[in-house]
């Protein structure tokens, strides 16, 4: 018995490898490379033929004259050798290297910003994402920024803040999911303001 | 408390629930071999597949030959999957030419994956090649889940029977299994995944040019690639310029939808579904959750179809489901307070996506592990105390809040016999399941299908915080919180979760080997003991019910099933949960660190 069902247990793996790891697989291939191709391929985003990024990714900003995506634990995913996986802090809540890095980030935010040092700062710009990549801030952590940056580019406030509220996205069809702000696309509305403002 | 927010959690249970008795009736036929509405296009596959596999589905087995092809099946995969793992160098579809495996992850990750468990102890993204995660993981996401079933399924069958030692064909279970019922599902779901944003491609990582390249620092290194140390021995460090960030894709669709259906839970990404490629949207979080609760759900009604009494599984259901929303209910509140450590940040957003929040972060976590599905949309780890607590718990009890496909329901079949056992004891009557008298070996399996997890998660834990070195290389967090990541990467582990407080280093060969182990055991015990309880029991005589019969549906069993479950946890668990998350939110309440 042992033997027979050896063999079958062999070409049981064998055939449902073929279906579901070859065939299905290259089939889904070909239909969504079809029908999304934007998607795909990973949501990439070209500027004058440039690849700049992904519209699902990060990146870092630190500059005065862009919007500041949310703190990360991989940095973003980049470094000098490449790739750095995907990662949260994974600190738990009576961390003592959260309760320094969270009140290292507010500290730094408020300088950048010229507040007071007791000055209320959007929670999700103090904390790690869970992925290190997340590519969206709250609303408030948006505005929270825009005479920051609305200063460092020699534009009106109201502009700048007018540009943020055309990039709200708000709850999935009305009600799934938190309201957000792509960083990425909307430095990169940023740019096209602005043109010839590269730092 | 947003509007927004209920009526996600509405319409998540409500669909849920309003799928189960159509996806559990379709399934119900699948495994009684009637036709459905798939048979004209599947009918000839199936045929196939058996003339090429040598299968005569209509040979009934024994419940030894049975569990014997569950074995077997699952080493042969297991044994596979280790060689594609430890030589994924020379294979192709390696466009980052990725290494190969140490032996202990790809020990660990074999037997993960073919258990179901699904836990890793990597970042899929920078370990394994798209060969590796397309045509060795994902393959056994597919057949780990359809064994499950395929038991489920046995177990069904015989309960029903008697008088007989056969309990079915596991091949012919597992053949409908995959071809009825998940290789469509997951076609049906993969294409929500796609268009919402999940990447579906064989191309190597592209290299984006960064809006803003930065320079950082870097130790400075040799010819040789060594780290070059100053005059005061600390490495010295050199400025490095960062202009690209690699943009990790894959077929990553195709691999998504199986995995959040059949509760495996392994992702294609380190961070799971928290990823933005892996989960990009609300939209697709919300499919991707109702893909964690659709079978579970509809497992216990298919149960009491094959059984034949739907009164009996609706009862079950409605135990399940009220622990399941309990244990959400709880994570959610206690999620939303205040951390006195981080005040006066609020709320606690440490590794959650800002497109989910709070509440879907919580969702996903109860129902990830309320359900033996193992992915994450947020980090467990950095959870409060008594939010962390609830995952924890629903692991702990053994999966059974609907559980793992499969695995849930005959799980949960060992808690309801105990609860028959006890009940019957206390009125001094012989207990009886579904007309079958339960004897010794009943009761002697259904506690072993109990406490081989539950051992398999305490004692390797107590091991683990005996060796030094795992006490100071492998935790991510010092104080209590450290206890509570080892309590919950083997309690994951033996009931087969997968999800994880991720701060935990598990690639090294301890944790990879014995939480490894952890899994064999957490599978293989329950499965071994539901078809020999099952087997006995179809071999025997059935029982007209009488007067005296203690019925095992309403109120009585629903509230006594609940007690045995709670008290069998509780006197396993709870000095274990009193050291981890307990004490850590009074510490937490009183403002200490760690």
């Amino acid at each position: 018995m042992i033997i027979k069902v050896t063999l079958q247990s062999i070409l049981q793996t064998i055939a449902w490898t073929i279906v579901c790891g070859v065939i299905l697989p290259l089939l889904l291939t070909v239909a969504f490379q079809t029908l999304f191709p934007y998607q795909a391929n990973g949501s990439l985003i070209t500027v004058g033929g440039k690849l700049v990024g992904s519209e699902l990714l990060a990146q870092q900003f630190t500059g005065d004259k862009y919007f500041w995506p949310r703190p990360s634990a991989n940095s973003y995913g980049s470094s000098p050798s490449g790739l750095v996986t995907s990662s949260g802090s994974n600190l738990g809540p009576t961390s003592a290297q959260l309760q320094t890095n969270v009140q290292a980030n507010a500290k730094a935010l408020r300088a950048a910003h010229h507040l007071p040092d007791n000055a209320p700062v959007p929670a999700d710009l103090v904390f790690a994402s869970a992925s290190g990549l997340d590519p969206h801030i709250s609303p408030e952590a948006a505005r929270f920024q825009v005479a920051r940056v609305a200063a460092a580019r020699g534009l009106s406030a109201d502009r700048v803040a007018a540009l943020v509220e055309q990039h709200v996205e708000l709850s999935q069809w009305g009600f799934l999911g938190e309201p957000r702000v792509n960083v990425l696309v909307l430095n990169l509305a940023l740019d096209n303001e602005v043109p010839g403002k590269q730092p | 408390m947003h509007a927004h927010e209920i009526l996600q959690i509405i319409l998540f249970f409500g669909l849920g629930i309003a799928l189960t008795p159509i996806v559990g009736r379709y399934m119900a036929k699948v495994f009684k071999g009637e036709r459905t509405f798939l048979h004209p296009i599947l009918a000839p596959v199936e045929r196939f597949v058996y003339r090429v596999t040598r299968t005569d589905p209509n040979h009934e087995m024994t419940w030894l030959h049975y569990l014997a092809g569950v074995c077997i099946m699952t080493v042969v995969g297991a044994v596979s999957l280790f060689g594609i793992l430890m030589t994924q160098q020379w294979l192709p579809l390696n466009p980052q030419g990725l290494p190969n495996l140490s032996w202990h992850l790809a020990f660990n990750t074999a037997w993960s994956f073919t258990c179901n468990a699904d836990w890793q102890s990597y970042s899929g993204e920078g370990v394994m090649s798209y060969f590796s995660q397309t045509v060795g993981l994902s393959v056994h996401q597919f057949l780990s889940g359809a064994a499950g079933i395929a038991v489920l399924a046995a177990v069904g069958r015989a309960l029903k029977r008697a008088s007989v030692k056969s309990i079915g064909n596991f091949w012919a279970d597992l053949t409908r299994c995959l071809l009825y019922i998940v290789i469509p599902l997951s076609i049906l779901w993969s294409i929500p995944l796609a268009w919402q944003g999940c990447p579906q491609t064989w191309k190597a990582y592209p290299a984006a040019h960064l809006v803003e390249a930065y320079t950082t620092q870097v130790p400075k290194t040799d010819d040789k690639g060594n780290a070059v140390n100053g005059a005061d021995g600390k490495p010295v460090m050199v400025d490095a310029r960062v202009d690209t960030q690699l943009i990790p894709v894959g077929p990553v669709a195709s691999f998504e939808a199986c995995k959040q259906i059949f509760t495996n839970g392994g992702g294609w990404y380190g961070v799971n579904s928290a990823h933005p490629l892996e989960n990009p949207t609300p939209l697709a979080n919300f499919l991707e959750m109702l893909a964690i609760i659709v079978i579970p759900m509809a497992q216990v009604y298919m149960f009491g179809l094959m059984i034949g009494n739907k009164k009996h599984a609706w009862t079950i259901f409605a135990v399940m489901l009220s622990l399941f929303v309990l244990s959400f209910i709880v994570a959610w509140w206690a999620e939303s307070q205040p951390n006195p450590v981080t005040a006066p940040f609020h709320p606690n957003l440490e590794g959650k996506e800002t497109r989910f929040g709070v509440m879907n972060s919580t969702l996903w976590g109860a129902a990830c592990t309320a359900i033996d599905n193992g992915s994450v949309n947020s980090m467990h780890d950095s959870w409060m105390p008594l939010a962390g607590l609830m995952p924890m718990w629903n692991i702990l009890v053994g999966e059974i809040f609907f559980g793992g496909v499969g695995c849930g329901m005959y799980c949960m079949m060992f808690h309801i016999l105990i609860a028959v056992f006890i009940a019957g004891l206390m009125i001094g009557r012989t207990p009886e399941y579904l007309g079958k008298k339960l004897g010794a070996w009943e009761a002697t399996w259904a506690v072993v299908g109990v406490l081989g997890p539950n051992a398999a998660c305490l004692i390797p834990t107590a091991m683990s915080c005996m060796i030094p070195s795992v006490i100071s290389g492998t935790l991510g967090n010092n104080g209590p919180h450290g206890l509570s990541e080892i309590l919950y990467a083997y309690g994951e582990a033996a009931n087969n979760n997968g999800s994880a407080f991720a701060g935990l280093n598990a690639n090294v060969p301890w944790h990879d080997v014995a939480l490894g182990i952890a899994i064999i055991i957490g599978r293989f015990a329950p499965i071994a003991a539901a078809l020999a309880i099952v087997g006995r029991l179809a071999s025997k005589k059935t029982v007209e019910a009488s007067v005296g019969t203690l019925p095992t549906h309403g109120w009585t069993f629903g509230l006594t099933l609940t007690g045995v479950i709670v008290i069998v946890a509780a006197l396993t668990f709870f000095p274990a949960i009193c050291l981890g998350p307990l004490v850590e939110h009074g510490l937490m309440l009183a403002g200490r660190t760690f």
